[in-house]
């Protein structure tokens, strides 16, 4: 099976939907000419031409708003922010209008469109550049929101997203751009809201999505070590969310770690954890731990990043908490 | 000596004149190429929204329903003379102050009254309310409670025109309060830099709330056009040819050579901002000044002097709009309520519900 990187995956998504479907079109920072700021884009200005691929000013109110309205008149608009924090000057429009102008219509208006960027930190960009946006975006009914860890996820699920027929936030990430996995070469969907088990184990269930699904799979090397067997979970969709399968593991495991880019209030472990503790009380062997950043923004020197940063110290730690075996 | 610096802000205590109107047309009906028949047509329509928000405001008022109530009297032209001048698959798009706009283009007496008092009979089945009356199917696309914030998106509905190369145009009316929004900023540099064929429309009422036009913009509000190098023109709201006869020009001019195009309609409310506005920023002789203007009574005037209807004919009208808007309050009060699964419904299309932690 031929190997691809995360931003190439998500390039062929794109690609294959523009080629099936007249309506879809990209429009957003440096997407055209300059072939994509993370070189996502590179070379679909030459294959679609720039009615179809088409740079924006830095002007997130208006692009997302025209997007808005393109897809209520019968387009499809993948709408790319140069990353999800900078979607913030222009968030009215995907909070109140994209999310919600089909229920206030009793119906009546479509709304596909998709939001898609790299999402969370990058390294040390400081505090305005590095916040992890699912928990936010998936507090809005009228949303769903994907976060996808590798390129055969990403790209399954960008297709099926671009079919969705319904607002999508789409995310991604500056550090996994270069991330290789195998996709295969036939066309397939994901179907959104499904997790997946990306590595079995008995001992503990680990739920961990996006970028973080990397930082738990090192943990998770270095338990084996120690003879604990961690089952990771991704659930590629942050909504709706897939709490069954998470639950199904925990009832194996009776132990979950939870690893969630988000701070701690209000973020995706605060609410899987609260499902987890209702659903599968009966289950759990010792309380949910969560592992996230510290309620704080980002931090530029390398030192405190990496302190800011969850790793997987922090994870083993987490583990070692919930199998007592500090 | 420098002069002094003026140490306040907004300034207080001084009631402003809200707005000054051009001149209206000289044009008769016949000359914009209107038939006697069209212009009674657009009398009834224009009479129809009239009747339609004062027997509401009394409703609200006797409780029959609640939310927020904006009503569109005294700016009845500028609906009417759009929905007669644009094409029928033209896109429309407004603020909150939207049943003029919703009865122009196709929401029954009954359906609109109904959406009032939030029945499943309504507009838009009783979950948009007041301020976010639909008609998707006839291209009226709201209905939107955000000030400045459908700007934009009416400027994507032109962008898909465009794209589809379907010979439609968009256009947007926003009040004047939502000038001051970089909403409408962002809207013009895009649409004109694309080259989208949009009409944005301030209908300036002198009003934002309750911060008349001098206390809340810098500048006067067609100027807004000079910065993005797009076209503009002043029209005079309170007058139905004029409105027409300017947007017959502006539309062609858009369609042909898709451009964008930005009107100020200076026009006036004859109500408060809404049902709780105390009315204490302006003055009774200005108010009473735009009433000795009103459109509707004008046409009446118009049509009596022309030969079009006599006075007898006019009554009959007047009587069958009223009779139909009482119908639709006794429609609105027998419908029922949604459906308590309908609270669920809509929120994504497809089959599937899918609601987080909804058992």
């Amino acid at each position: 099976m031929p190997q691809l990187q995360f931003g190439e995956a998500i390039r062929e998504a794109m690609q294959e939907e523009m080629r099936r479907d007249e309506r879809v079109f990209l429009m957003g920072e440096e997407v055209a000419e300059y072939d994509g700021a993370y070189k996502v884009s590179q070379g679909m200005l030459e294959e679609f031409g720039p009615r179809r691929i088409i740079d924006t000013p830095i002007s997130e109110l208006g692009f997302s708003g025209i997007g808005v309205g393109a897809a209520m008149n019968g387009l499809v608009p993948i709408v790319e922010f140069m990353t999800f924090n900078f979607s913030l000057v222009g968030v009215d429009q995907i909070l109140n209008n994209a999310a919600k102008i089909r229920y206030m219509s009793g119906g009546q208006v479509n709304m596909p469109i998709i939001f898609r960027g790299p999402n969370a930190a990058a390294g040390q960009l400081g505090a305005t550049h590095s916040v992890a946006f699912e928990s936010f975006f998936s507090y809005f009914p009228g949303l769903k929101v994907i976060y996808a860890s590798e390129p055969f996820d990403a790209k399954g699920l960008l297709k099926s997203a671009i079919r969705d027929g319904n607002p999508i936030i789409f995310m991604e990430s500056e550090q996994m751009y270069g991330l290789k996995g195998e996709v295969p070469e036939e066309e397939y969907l994901i179907p959104i809201g499904k997790g997946k088990i990306k590595r079995e184990g008995d001992d503990v269930t680990l739920v961990a999505h996006g970028k973080m699904l990397h930082v738990a799979k090192q943990a998770a090397e270095q338990l084996a070590k120690d003879g604990i067997e961690c089952e990771i979970i991704d659930p590629r969709t942050i909504k709706p969310f897939d709490i069954e399968l998470v639950i199904e593991s925990i009832k194996k495991t009776n132990r979950c770690v939870l690893v969630d880019e988000s701070h701690p209030f209000g973020g995706v472990a605060s609410e899987v954890g609260f499902l987890i503790q209702r659903d599968a009380f009966d289950y759990l062997d010792a309380p949910v731990q969560r592992v996230t950043l510290p309620d704080v923004p980002a931090p530029f020197a390398r030192n405190l990043y990496d302190l800011w940063f969850p790793d997987a110290k922090q994870i083993v730690e987490a583990v070692k908490t919930v199998t007592y075996t500090n | 000596m420098t002069k002094k610096a003026e140490k306040s802000f907004t300034p207080t205590g001084f009631v402003y004149k809200s707005t000054t109107l051009p001149e209206a047309t000289k044009k008769d009906h016949k000359k914009l190429g209107l038939t006697n028949d069209d212009v009674i047509a657009l009398f009834r329509e224009m009479f129809l929204q009239r009747r339609f928000e004062e027997r509401a405001a009394q409703m609200y008022q006797k409780g029959k329903f609640g939310g927020f109530l904006h009503l569109y009297i005294g700016q009845e032209a500028i609906s009417s003379a759009t929905n007669f001048v644009l094409q029928d698959d033209d896109d429309i798009i407004t603020a909150y102050r939207d049943h003029g706009f919703g009865l122009v283009r196709g929401i029954s007496a009954k359906a609109g009254m109904a959406e009032l008092f939030g029945k499943a009979t309504g507009c838009s089945n009783g979950k948009g309310g007041s301020m976010h009356f639909f008609n998707a199917d006839r291209h009226f696309w709201g209905g939107h409670g955000i000030v400045g914030a459908h700007i934009p998106v009416g400027a994507g509905l032109a962008f898909a025109n465009k794209y589809l190369d379907n010979g439609r145009i968009s256009i947007s009316f926003f009040g004047d309060g939502a000038v001051d929004q970089g909403a409408l900023h962002e809207a013009f540099n895009l649409a004109q830099l694309w080259k989208l064929p949009a009409i944005f429309v301030v209908e300036n009422n002198g009003y934002s709330m309750g911060t008349a036009v001098e206390r809340h913009t810098a500048a006067e509000i067609y100027k807004r056009a000079l910065a993005y190098d797009m076209k503009y023109e002043i029209v005079n709201g309170m007058d139905l040819f004029s409105m027409i006869e300017k947007l017959q020009e502006v539309a062609k001019d858009v369609r042909d050579n898709s451009i964008p195009y930005f009107l100020e309609i200076r026009t006036y409310r004859y109500k408060g901002h809404s049902m709780s506005d105390p009315g204490n920023y302006r003055t009774k002789e200005e108010l009473d000044e735009f009433k000795a203007i009103d459109p509707i009574e004008r046409l009446k005037t118009y049509m009596l002097d022309k030969k079009v209807l006599k006075q007898d004919e006019i009554d009959s009208i007047m009587d069958e709009v009223n009779k139909e808007v009482l119908d639709a309050i006794d429609f609105a009060e027998e419908s029922d309520f949604p459906a308590e699964e309908e609270l669920y419904k809509h929120i994504f299309s497809g089959d599937e519900l899918v609601i987080h932690d909804h058992k």
